[in-house]
């Protein structure tokens, strides 16, 4: 067992954990963290992605151990005050969900996304969130979505 | 009281989810989500070895581990389960959850674990050693037909699970199968087209894998059975059957579903094991699926050859169609397995007046993963391999595909219009969705612009598809679970509305769609009502959510269930108003007399009135709750027109898909915005399909593509942006006129790509290619200038 640190959603938390357990799982077992969601074993869905330190990271292909240390931000950490994250409108206002289980990491891919480049084109959407898969939009109200954020964002500047 | 503010009416308008708060803010509980005190972590070891026998199974060392708390092999799950049932009523194999002697495919359960948690539980069952005796496995169908090298089970000679099924004209009257009328079809053809078609497998790959929490209470004698399942009811019924259980004593949850696209209408052996083991160890236990287990464990679909000839005139006028179907469905027969390809020769009439068919269909066992339901399920096989025949048929009569499908649309005036395979289409404009289609797109410039690439030297096609489906299924004769839906209204006493509903959702928003249904008719905001699902416990009765049935069954009964509590409502407010009933209108939460607004009661005083009736009005019992169960006469029959253009790269073979114009007919719409969002999801399942996505196995029987690094699953790079427009046409089924949405994305969509590639390899002589359409198989037909 390894003992870790990591401060998530901006609270210190410390552990007790096996070396070869995944952060995913340290977040959703360990801390009930449940919005990261598991939807593969290979690092191609993109569901478990949270930020650490900042920048989206797919907590599945991450040891917890090696996120002693980090901050990190699931997608329960993302609205501020009750305020949602201008994503999280953007995904409500353009129905970029169905099911609703490729919506967090979708959006905590976006978050860094816009991060880099808060006014994409429509191709760069696309490429940016090619880690993260859909089954139920075909991606269109998706795109529409981060697009509203981006504009959202740019008149709040 | 002063004059409310007006609400708007919601029905036909684009209003947000309801459900998205929770889901954008990662509050929703799904299966895996679920923890209960003391539960424990079920792990399943899998077969390796596509067929064999089992020689032993050595379970000491993954039993011995610390934490693990049982260990069963198949012979002890035998002792906890009788076989498991299907839901058709063709013959089937015995089918065990674990198996006992023999496995059949790669991926079948040979022993399970329950241990302290998920770790431990996968650790234990990679511990156990299971020595399989090999025997040659069948991969190929038409090689299985002929039962070499292997006969998969034992009384199903030549490995046929459904022999012969004919259907097409005569048939459908009930006569016996005569080739007559198909035979002087073709007699009197000036032109035939005949072509081998393959739909092919395809892993439906919802992007939450399935799971179980199971929790049997000893002292209750009770069992709780949380499911990622598409129909909870359904799941209650069998897992109650099958624990000896009575379905009073089972309650099965649907907590949130992360998509299910046909494979979790199944009831699988995980959730009978998991049921079985609860009751057995009287703890509560979970188990949830690998990706890379999914692959392998949840159903696929698909897998359909087709052999298809079309007899027509030279103008065009189609005269006779001959299907011959074989299905690949598998190793086993699961819950619909062998109803699937049955749609498929349900709708080999497609949109078309064609004077004769004949249809027949053989269902095979092959050593793979069993096939059930995926998105269209039966119908896209069926669009695709009439619209390929028909592109066919136009490129070789050299007539506009459009003018060719006009020419042999079923008239507006011909509804409803019983086809050739003996259904009864209910309404229908197919001439008006082409029109819309080639209007939306710009077909005459398209051809141009293609034209003009062509003159460049690019390889640049067009494509066309029609297509018809059927949906809202259906009356209960069509469905052996039964086929009504079931919905509880109530006005709770504080005027608020709880609604519960059968039709258990999975990203198709019922929460909201019918939420503005009963907004609408009680004349609420609809942040008063509440649409309740997915909990046998709560939702009394159901069916469950497949078919496209969710509005055209499941919304339908929610009207008519808040009809029964409105007219009640009516009665109370009339005594109190001392009016009468039928002069009541329900608007902007008040109950009025008609014309006089003064006259306006709140709704919530209505309804509180109801709960304390002083003076309890006469021939009225107190509260305001009712129940309604309703099926409809026929299934629904949307239609519509998916165009493509498509560039291939002449160096490298790579198809690129530049335009997707869909216009879609499902009737009325009650939120358009919704409706978008579930064309555009069956548009990527049907594009995924031809373009990208195939389940393949090597010859002998290991699945070559068991996981998303091998499976390419489209990613949003994939996809232009989808041109969607819609053509209204009611369908005099149900009151709201709405047929289904759900599927339509994947029937045009497959042909018309199809159809754009091989309008873009013209050049080199090519009539058909075989999907999927994988940049190699491009680059060799253009290599070889289209001799393949």
């Amino acid at each position: 067992m390894a003992k870790i640190t990591v401060t998530v959603n901006g609270k210190r938390r410390q552990a007790d954990v096996e070396p070869r357990l995944l952060l995913a799982h340290f977040l959703r077992e360990h801390l009930r963290l449940t919005g990261t969601h598991i939807g593969c074993d290979t690092t191609q869905c993109g569901a478990c992605t949270v930020l650490v330190d900042g920048r989206s990271a797919k907590s599945c292909t991450i040891f917890a151990v090696q996120a002693d240390g980090s901050d990190v931000m699931t997608i329960e950490g993302l609205a501020t005050n009750g305020e949602l994250h201008p994503l999280q409108k953007g995904f409500w206002e353009e129905h970029g969900l169905q099911c609703g289980f490729c919506t967090p990491g979708m959006i905590m891919t976006a978050v860094t996304l816009l991060a880099d480049n808060p006014k994409p084109s429509e191709r760069e959407i696309r490429e940016g969130i090619a880690g993260n898969f859909c089954r139920c939009t075909g991606y269109q109200h998706i795109v529409n979505a981060i697009q509203h954020a981006s504009k959202q964002s740019a008149r709040g500047r | 009281m002063a004059a409310p503010p007006v609400l708007p009416k919601l029905v036909g308008q684009r209003v947000k989810r309801r459900e998205d708060p929770r889901l954008i803010q990662g509050r929703g509980t799904y299966v895996d989500d679920v923890a209960l005190v003391g539960m424990q972590h079920v792990a399943f070891k899998r077969s390796d070895v596509p067929h064999g026998k089992i020689r032993s199974i050595d379970t000491k060392a993954a039993a011995a581990m610390d934490g693990v708390e049982a260990v069963y092999t198949g012979a002890d799950i035998a002792k906890l389960l009788p076989p498991m049932p299907i839901g058709t009523p063709f013959p089937s194999p015995e089918h065990r959850a674990v198996a006992v002697d023999t496995v059949r495919f790669v991926g079948e359960a040979v022993a399970v674990v329950v241990a302290r948690d998920r770790y431990l539980a996968r650790d234990a069952a990679n511990a156990i050693v299971v020595d399989i005796d090999p025997l040659p496995a069948v991969v190929d169908v038409e090689q299985a037909m002929t039962g070499k090298p292997v006969v998969i089970h034992p009384n199903f000679a030549n490995n046929l699970a459904v022999p012969l099924v004919p259907s097409g004209t005569g048939v459908a009257e009930g006569k016996p199968a005569d080739d007559s009328a198909i035979d002087a079809a073709f007699k009197k053809a000036e032109v035939v087209i005949s072509q081998r078609m393959v739909n092919h497998r395809l892993a439906p790959s919802a992007i939450e894998p399935r799971g179980v929490v199971a929790h049997f209470e000893p002292g209750k004698g009770t069992m709780t059975i949380w499911s990622s399942t598409q129909n909870p009811h359904i799941l209650r019924t069998f897992i109650a059957a099958l624990n000896g259980l009575g379905q009073d004593q089972v309650r099965a949850i649907a907590p949130e579903v992360g998509g299910g696209f046909g494979a979790k209408i199944n009831i699988y052996a995980e959730e009978y094991v998991c049921s079985a083991i609860s009751k057995a160890l009287g703890i509560p236990v979970k188990w949830n699926e690998d990706r890379t287990e999914a692959f392998v464990a949840t159903t696929h679909g698909r897998d359909i050859i087709a052999y298809v000839d079309l007899a027509a005139k030279r103008d065009g006028t189609v005269l006779g169609l001959k299907m011959r179907l074989i299905a690949d469905i598998g190793a086993y027969n699961m819950l619909l397995t062998a109803a699937i390809p049955t749609l498929t020769q349900m709708m080999a009439n497609a949109n078309y007046d064609i004077p004769a068919i004949r249809t027949t269909l053989t269902e095979v066992f092959t050593n793979k993963t069993p096939t059930d339901a995926y998105r269209g399920a039966g119908r896209p096989e069926a669009t695709y391999f009439v619209e390929r025949a028909m592109d066919m048929l136009a490129r070789e009569l050299k007539i506009d595909p459009a003018d060719l499908r006009r020419k042999n649309f079923i008239q507006p005036n011909q509804f409803p219009f019983t086809t050739q395979v003996g259904a009864v289409y209910d309404s229908g404009d197919y001439g008006k969705a082409l029109d819309r289609a080639l209007k939306v797109a710009n077909w005459e410039q398209l051809k141009k612009d293609r034209d003009a690439a062509r003159a460049k030297g690019r390889l640049v096609g067009l494509g066309l598809s029609m297509y018809v489906e059927v949906c809202g299924l259906g009356p209960s004769a069509a469905l052996p679970t039964g086929g009504w839906e079931h919905a509880q209204v109530t006005i709770e006493r504080d005027g608020r509305i709880s609604a519960t509903t059968g039709a258990s959702p999975h990203g198709q928003g019922n929460e909201t769609t019918f939420a503005q249904m009963l907004a609408d008719q009680f004349g609420v905001p609809i942040e008063h009502v509440t649409i309740l699902h997915g909990d046998t416990a709560v939702v009394k009765q159901g069916i469950g959510t497949f078919g496209s049935r969710s509005q055209a069954v499941g919304g339908t009964v929610i009207h008519l269930a808040g009809s029964k509590v409105k007219s009640k409502m009516a009665k109370f407010a009339a005594a109190m108003m001392e009016a009468s009933e039928e002069d009541l209108v329900f608007e902007n939460g008040t109950i009025a007399v008609k014309g006089a607004p003064a006259s306006a009661k709140k709704f919530a005083d209505i309804a509180a009135y109801a709960y304390v009736p002083v003076p309890l009005p006469a021939g009225l019992e107190p509260g305001l709750s009712d129940e309604a169960f309703w099926e409809p006469a026929n299934n629904t029959y949307p239609f519509g027109c998916h165009l493509s253009m498509i560039e291939i790269d002449r160096e490298t073979g790579e198809p690129t898909l530049l335009k997707l114009v869909a216009v879609d007919d499902a009737g009325t719409l009650i939120n358009p915005l919704i409706v978008e969002g579930q064309i555009h999801g069956g548009l990527a399942q049907g594009i995924g399909q031809a373009m990208i996505e195939e389940v393949v196995y090597s010859e002998d029987g290991q699945l070559l593509t068991g996981s998303f690094l091998d499976y390419a699953l489209p990613r949003a790079i994939d996809f232009p942006r989808f041109e969607l427009d819609a053509t209204v046409t009611p369908t005099p089924v149900n009151p709201f006129g709405a047929k289904g949405v759900g599927e339509a994305g994947t029937l045009g969509s497959t042909p018309c790509i199809v159809s754009a590639v091989v309008d873009a390899l013209s050049e080199f002589g090519v009539k058909h290619v075989d999907m999927m359409l994988r940049p190699e198989k491009l680059w060799r037909i253009i290599q070889q200038g289209g001799r393949s």
